[in-house]
């Protein structure tokens, strides 16, 4: 079922009308040569009905009841019904990049406001359309820099920064002339005077998490502050639901803020589509990769939105732009701005607090279990590292049979943390969930 | 239309939240943001409304005829939507699937990769593929860093340059220097294709590959594409398939077969994905044998007892593109798609897109000028250079469409066509439709004889009219 509309007939009559019998005829005309593969050889066709219940079978053999207290940089948090409601709209989905503005104000007004609601969220000046995903945009963020700073060939990354955003970033950088300096994190805090030790007139960003990894919120106000004064720029990759209720990257000072947009409306989806997010201050704003949206008049004098600030992107500059990036992640932007409009100022904030409640009770209450134990005692967002008696991936393993998904075990990522589980709290997990955990992880220790 | 937050009142509330069931708990004063972030403050209808009128301002392809050239702009079937938002699939968090013992609970989904990449790698004819990259340039992106990779693993550290006809779009070139390539271009010969003298003389041992779209953006095949894809292995380079034309040729020609090494495919354009004003696309890479050992991590594999698994346990990999396994969502619809098309379906396809794209060109014929006499395959390439001479140029025409409730083809691309409008149909659309756009565009053409000034004034059924472009880019106003 290929959704093709025409008949037998018309398609006679179109080959009529080019002055020929057949569509092998056309085939020759466009200098097509004869098939090699019989595609035949591929299945059939499948009707609509019989493909859902396929892809239904696929779908019945994931466990979806598990309970999630999984992040390290994606959750599990709610998402109003209103959201997919908008992003079903067909005027949304099935357009497409707004080439024609007159024909997609939908689209590009809709970018202006998630391009101003970001701002709002994260303290910063501008933003673009969207990026990729989080990973992605601290690339993109990366490579923002070396292009502000063009005699400048190394960054400092803190480990401190998602294991897998780090392992994006070795892919991505395999063929810059750039040396990454990685600064260890101590215990559950990134190595501060570690990074400002590897900062020098070489470095042209330093890149951190916020809250880190480990789920700890650092103040890097006064850092900010001493490496500035090395020349370099720095790069923040901010959680967006905590930055409802912490102080942002914008009032810390960070140049560059990048993120991963998926708690923000957006579905786990084993994956993505995610969203990444990028926000700078004006005097970097011609630096941005990605598309831009403006504010503009037309010949009557009335507002309207336009893709602007083109000259920096891959259709005109070509090998010389600021990035290969052609898309953006519009649907999953729009969706971001949804959620934020109908959580609104209040919402978000209370999205938040919620958050950190339930992790806050979940850290007292695990931390209660004889030989379990929490690092340090830095304040967290809603994640936190538990130190247990046994490795950590034998009683995860034990605690999924339960029905539980409890966190991530960090020794895969960093060596010596094979004791280590990080737990993720959102508005979802009940109590009486935590409780759940805390009960079945007592009874296997 | 007013912006969300003209519309905000103080104290509205669009979502209640439940109430805390356990402590309350503070942070530190100074680590707490001074004032909130001036969200919007709105009921849930009036964001509703608010979103629902905005999209109401845009074309689709539910409500409009959208021949945007190399955008491939059909028709997005319903049922992949639903099937895509099964709980089951939306629900998952990729990382269970890396947890100890935790690939149990997404065996499904898993399957559901592993299945999509064998399909997708024998409808291309190649050895394997990968679903990560998260858009098409993603995946240009992640084929030449194979490139190099594999290059590095030879010790063909010298090869750096990349090779890249001029009707190329502008994300190969791009793609190719993130790589770490720097580009060289080959000209067009006057029928449209790759000049194999020029191809000739650029080849040498610093030579990385070709990046050549096929069929090219001009719409043509070019017959010789096999011969290409062997001079530049015979001097060590590899060749590299754009597939963003793929709905010309699937089910009738594998680039596989014609011998590239890799190629990308825009499930947003030939597999039915929706476009979604902009993303989310995705843009899966196949690759031949020798490519194998590069393609990203981690991979699905499956076992004797058909149980499926990820491993990343290849030392060569390039690594991770995506975060996990690319953009799950979209690769669900496809492989949707895929299933009920199935390798006859597929063959139609192309057959329909060309015969379409043909239709139009023919009856467009005596009214607009073509570069380059000859049958295109899946979009034609039209110039506005007679019109142009009248006053009128493609920008106009295209603003005239929109009056006449058809979305404007691509315009100004490939950039060796002056005035270009480049038009695909796409095969989910009706001749009856094809017809209604031809007469669109002769009544415009006829127009553009009688009446120039009359186009300038387009398009004036729009929620806004021509808008100023240069003052947007002089005095950005980028938010409010």
């Amino acid at each position: 079922m290929p959704f093709i509309a025409n008949t037998d007939a018309e398609r006679r009559e179109m080959l009529a009308f080019l002055g020929l019998d057949s569509m092998g005829q056309l085939w020759q005309k466009a200098q097509v040569p004869e098939p090699e593969f019989d595609f035949s050889q591929m299945p059939e066709g499948i009707s609509e009905l019989e493909v859902s219940q396929k892809l239904q079978g696929l779908a019945s053999k994931n466990d979806n009841g598990l309970i999630c207290f999984l992040g390290m940089g994606h959750y599990d948090h709610f998402i109003p019904a209103a959201v997919g409601e908008v992003l079903g709209q067909s005027g949304f989905y099935t357009s497409y990049t707004p080439y024609q503005p007159e024909a997609s104000q939908g689209t590009l007004q809709a970018i202006f406001e998630w391009q101003s609601a970001i701002c709002r969220l994260s303290g910063m000046e501008v933003a673009n359309a969207s990026l990729y995903d989080g990973g992605s945009a601290i690339f993109e963020a990366l490579t923002m820099s070396l292009r502000t700073l063009r005699r400048r060939r190394e960054v400092v990354v803190s480990e401190a920064l998602s294991p897998i955003y780090r392992k994006m970033l070795d892919t991505y950088c395999a063929s810059l002339d750039l040396k990454i300096n990685y600064v260890p994190a101590l215990d559950e805090k990134s190595d501060i005077e570690g990074i400002l030790a590897a900062v020098n007139e070489q470095t042209a960003c330093v890149i951190v998490q916020y809250p880190n990894v480990f789920g700890t919120i650092e103040d890097w106000s006064a850092a900010l502050t001493e490496i500035k004064a090395q020349g370099a720029l720095t790069v923040c990759s901010a959680y967006p639901s905590a930055l409802a209720l912490l102080k942002t990257p914008g009032e810390m000072g960070f140049d560059i803020v990048v993120g991963e947009g998926q708690p923000l409306g957006l579905s786990l989806a084993f994956g993505g589509p995610y969203l990444g997010y990028m926000c700078t201050g004006n005097k970097l704003m011609r630096k941005m990769p990605g598309r831009i949206a403006g504010q503009t008049k037309d010949t009557q004098g009335r507002t309207g939105y336009v893709l602007t600030l083109q000259a920096r992107e891959q259709h005109i500059r070509r090998e010389q732009a600021m990035s290969n990036i052609c898309s953006n992640k519009n649907l999953c932007a729009l969706a971001a701005l949804v959620y934020m409009t109908v959580l609104g100022k209040q919402g978000l904030r209370e999205v938040a607090q919620l958050c950190h409640n339930k992790a806050a009770y979940a850290r007292q209450r695990l931390s209660a279990i004889p030989g379990v134990e929490t690092l340090g005692d830095s304040p967290f967002f809603n994640e936190f590292v538990l130190q247990l008696p046994r490795p950590a991936e034998s009683l995860l393993a034990e605690l999924l049979k339960k029905g539980i998904a409890a966190g991530v075990p960090l020794g895969k990522y960093y060596p010596g943390r094979e004791r280590q589980l990080l737990v993720a709290f959102t508005e979802k997990r009940s109590k009486e969930e935590i409780d759940l955990l805390a009960e079945n992880l007592e009874a296997l220790l | 239309m007013k912006l969300i937050f003209a519309k905000s009142v103080e104290g509205r509330r669009g979502l209640r939240l439940p109430a805390s069931d356990v402590p309350a708990a503070e942070l530190p004063q100074e680590l707490l943001r001074e004032q909130s972030a001036e969200l919007p403050e709105v009921s849930e209808l009036d964001a509703l409304r608010h979103f629902t009128l905005l999209g109401r301002q845009n074309m689709g392809v539910d409500t409009n005829f959208y021949p945007l050239g190399s955008c491939t702009m059909k028709y997005n079937p319903k049922i992949n939507e639903r099937l895509a938002a099964l709980p089951g699939f939306t629900e998952l968090h990729p990382m269970l699937a890396q947890l100890p013992e935790g690939e149990q609970y997404c065996q499904g989904a898993l399957a559901l990769l592993y299945e999509c990449e064998k399909l997708l790698a024998q409808a291309c004819g190649f050895a394997d593929s990968t679903l990560q990259p998260m858009a098409g340039a993603n995946g240009e992106l992640t084929a030449i860093m194979m490139f190099a990779a594999y290059l590095k693993s030879k010790g063909e550290t010298r090869r750096k340059v990349m090779l890249i006809p001029d009707s190329a779009h502008g994300t190969n070139p791009a793609s190719a220097a993130v790589a770490g390539f720097t580009c060289r271009e080959i000209a067009s010969n006057e029928e449209g294709d790759l000049d194999i003298e020029e191809l000739k003389k650029a080849l040498n041992d610093e030579v990385a590959g070709i990046m050549l779209t096929t069929p090219n953006t001009l719409g043509f095949y070019n017959s010789s594409v096999a011969e290409v894809v062997a001079l530049v292995h015979q001097a060590g380079g590899l060749a590299y398939c754009d597939g963003a034309n793929l709905n010309a040729i699937l089910g009738r020609i594998r680039p596989g077969d014609l011998g590239f090494d890799a190629m990308h495919i825009n499930t947003h354009k030939t597999l039915s994905t929706p476009h979604g004003g902009g993303g989310p696309g995705s843009g899966p890479v196949c690759v031949a044998a020798r490519l194998l050992p590069f393609l990203p991590q981690p991979k699905v594999h499956k076992n004797a007892e058909g149980l499926y698994s990820l491993s990343e346990d290849a030392p060569q990999s390039i690594g991770y593109i995506a975060p996990y396994y690319g953009n799950f969502s979209i690769i669900v619809r496809a492989y949707a798609y895929m299933l009920m098309c199935g390798g006859n379906g597929f063959q139609r396809i192309s057959e329909n897109a060309v015969l379409s794209a043909n239709y139009v060109r023919e009856r467009l014929a005596p009214w607009y000028e073509q570069k380059y006499e000859r049958s295109c395959m899946h979009e034609c390439v039209l110039s506005a250079s007679r019109q142009s001479a009248l006053g009128v140029n493609a920008l106009d025409i295209a603003k005239a469409l929109l009056d006449r409730g058809f979305h404007a083809p691509t315009i100004y691309f490939p950039l060796i066509v002056p005035e270009a409008l480049m038009i695909e149909p796409t095969e989910t659309e009706s001749k009856q439709t094809l017809d209604e756009f031809c007469e669109a565009m002769i009544a415009i053409a006829k127009l553009a004889e009688e009446n120039p000034e009359e186009l300038k004034k387009a398009p004036l059924s729009t929620p806004v009219g021509r808008l100023d472009e240069v003052t947007a880019a002089r005095q950005p106003l980028l938010r409010v």
